[in-house]
């Protein structure tokens, strides 16, 4: 009986996609035929390549992959030596400091945009991956996440470490960092979404074709119709903007599970 | 809490920190800032002269219509983003969090779509009701004696049907969230409930709900961000903000002002009320996750 709706509920949660999947596979007559088709054609190669060549997707593709792994690596890297500092060191200005990584949770982008775009403007920023980086780099995500697990970290770890006399830099590189792999999958899956993800950003940041994201990619595909829209050739396009993220996703999808877990106890 | 798990090291704490404190002064406080700072002034259409104007970019929207639809319409996609998918999702959840086969299946199978893009939702639900080709025109049509169902003209309908792929989107992630809550339910609470002769209902609502708040603000905050902000590609996508004004929620509003009337003040003085009703939240959402923190200890 569950498994009856729990089916049912996967199915049409699906079906938006399975539906865009089969366009993928149609001619550009069989997209608009009626009753609308619901059988797969054997067009999806032909599709992608069209989606390919008409926007330049491999290079969209290319720049949004660097994006979100540099974007996700530095994310990572940066929130672990920030919560390493909250919670292994006492020190002045810490309860101003973490406060203030906290507030930045209140400073979505929408917030700052118009100086953030002016900031780029005179770094001459602007339709450069800098741009289109920078910004990002700060992770409060991250810093929650990787300081909730810090704490629970045992001090005779820490002091073990201390009387031996390694330095603090190699006890978080060779003992912190290897015991938070679950949290930093978990955190690489949230960021690699997160960015691969961004669309108002990369739309006004940058201003030629081969700087665009794959994101914008799609609005291009959207754009690019004389008559009526190619949906064949646009879902191609689409089925291929939403694999890394979901490769991603299915491929982490334990410690990611784990991760959130973690992070929801307390 | 504050240890000092490696005492001496006086400077080291703040080279760590450094990194991340540079990137969100830089480019978060200092922006934003100066985004209050310019919503106080104007600028000529040439964009040669700044003019201090005090609050009147703030009088101005107050007094602008389009502006108080662009508040009811943000009102009404985030209400329906929020309050339907975060029940949904719950309700999800609440069905998956039992021992059951294939349970690693079922939850891959329900979250997956957190891993699409606004964009992404957008241009398939754009598919979905492409009037006269789409499937949900074709059975609408097959339904209701042959109705014509065309979100392009219709504005009403239009924004439904963004929400609708909105908070498809978003079903993902909520449950994700969910299910790590109810996991953390203790057991033992629940078969003492039953044991008690409770029904399923009122243990749902005297319990489990009620042990889930941390996690319900925290998806209330998410959720409330991603409606203001995140959608901006799915609207960008769909509707750009039509037909007439029907989605020009708030962010697109800010977009258009900003980015392509040029109107620097007026897009920073939104910016600035943008700000206050999020912050409002997170301190709200702050509260209620501390509080929780103290019950536990």
């Amino acid at each position: 009986m569950i498994h009856i709706l729990l089916i049912l509920l996967v199915a049409v949660i699906a079906f938006p996609v399975i539906y865009a999947l089969i366009t993928s596979t149609l001619t550009f007559q069989q997209a608009y035929s009626y009753p609308p088709r619901l059988i797969p054609g054997n067009q999806l190669w032909t599709n992608i390549t069209q989606a390919w060549e008409r926007v330049n997707f491999g290079r969209l593709f290319f720049n949004s992959t660097v994006i979100s792994v540099v974007v996700s690596f530095v994310k990572i890297v940066l929130a672990l030596l920030a919560a390493f500092a909250y919670t292994h060191f006492r020190f002045r200005g810490r309860s101003i400091l973490f406060p203030m990584t906290m507030v930045t949770q209140m400073l979505p982008l929408p917030v700052r945009i118009l100086p953030t775009y002016h900031l780029m403007a005179s770094f001459h920023w602007i339709n450069s991956y800098y741009a289109l980086m920078f910004p990002f780099f700060a992770s409060t995500t991250g810093i929650l996440l990787f300081r909730q697990f810090f704490m629970t970290v045992p001090r005779d770890l820490s002091d073990a470490a201390r009387v031996d006399g390694t330095t603090p830099m190699r006890y978080f590189l060779q003992i912190l960092v290897p015991i938070s792999k679950t949290n930093i999958a978990a955190l690489f899956v949230i960021e690699f979404i997160f960015i691969w993800s961004q669309y108002l950003w990369p739309l006004i940041v940058t201003t030629t074709a081969n700087m665009r994201v794959v994101q914008i990619g799609l609005k291009m595909l959207l754009a690019s119709e004389q008559i009526a829209p190619e949906w064949n050739v646009i879902m191609a396009g689409t089925i291929i903007a939403m694999l890394p993220p979901l490769v991603v996703l299915i491929v982490f999808r334990k410690s990611f599970a784990e991760g959130i877990a973690m992070q929801s106890e307390k | 809490m504050q240890e000092d798990r490696f005492p001496g090291h006086r400077f080291l704490p703040y080279l760590l920190i450094l990194p991340s404190a540079a990137i969100i002064i830089i480019f978060l406080i200092v922006p934003f800032i100066q985004s209050v700072q310019e919503s106080f002034f104007t600028t000529n259409p040439f964009g040669t002269k700044t003019i201090f104007v005090g609050l009147r970019n703030y009088m101005r929207l107050f007094a602008s219509s389009d502006y108080h639809k662009s508040i009811v319409t943000t009102l009404i996609f985030s209400g329906f983003v929020i309050m339907i998918g975060l029940s949904m999702s719950l309700a999800i959840a609440h069905l998956l969090n039992q021992k059951i086969r294939g349970r690693g299946f079922y939850q891959i199978a329900l979250i997956w779509t957190y891993a699409l893009s606004p964009a992404v939702a957008g241009t398939i639900w754009a598919l979905m009701f492409a009037p006269a080709t789409g499937i949900v025109p074709y059975i609408v049509a097959k339904l209701f004696g042959g109705y014509v169902l065309n979100w392009m003209t219709n504005g009403k309908l239009a924004l439904l049907v963004v929400s609708a792929a909105a908070t498809w989107k978003m079903l993902g992630y909520n449950i994700v969230f969910f299910l790590a809550g109810l996991q953390n339910v203790p057991g033992e609470l629940l078969e003492a409930a039953r044991v008690d002769g409770a029904t399923g209902w009122r243990t749902f609502w005297k319990i489990t709900f009620p042990m889930l708040s941390p996690t319900t603000t925290f998806l209330l905050f998410v959720n409330m961000l991603y409606s203001f902000f995140q959608v901006f590609g799915l609207i960008d996508i769909m509707t750009r903000g039509g037909p007439g004004d029907a989605t020009n929620i708030l962010v697109y509003k800010l977009y258009r002002d900003g980015f392509i009337h040029m109107n620097s003040g007026s897009a920073s003085a939104q910016s600035f009320l943008i700000f206050i009703v999020i912050s409002v939240a997170a301190v709200i959402q702050l509260r209620v996750a501390t509080r929780k923190a103290v019950y536990s200890r």
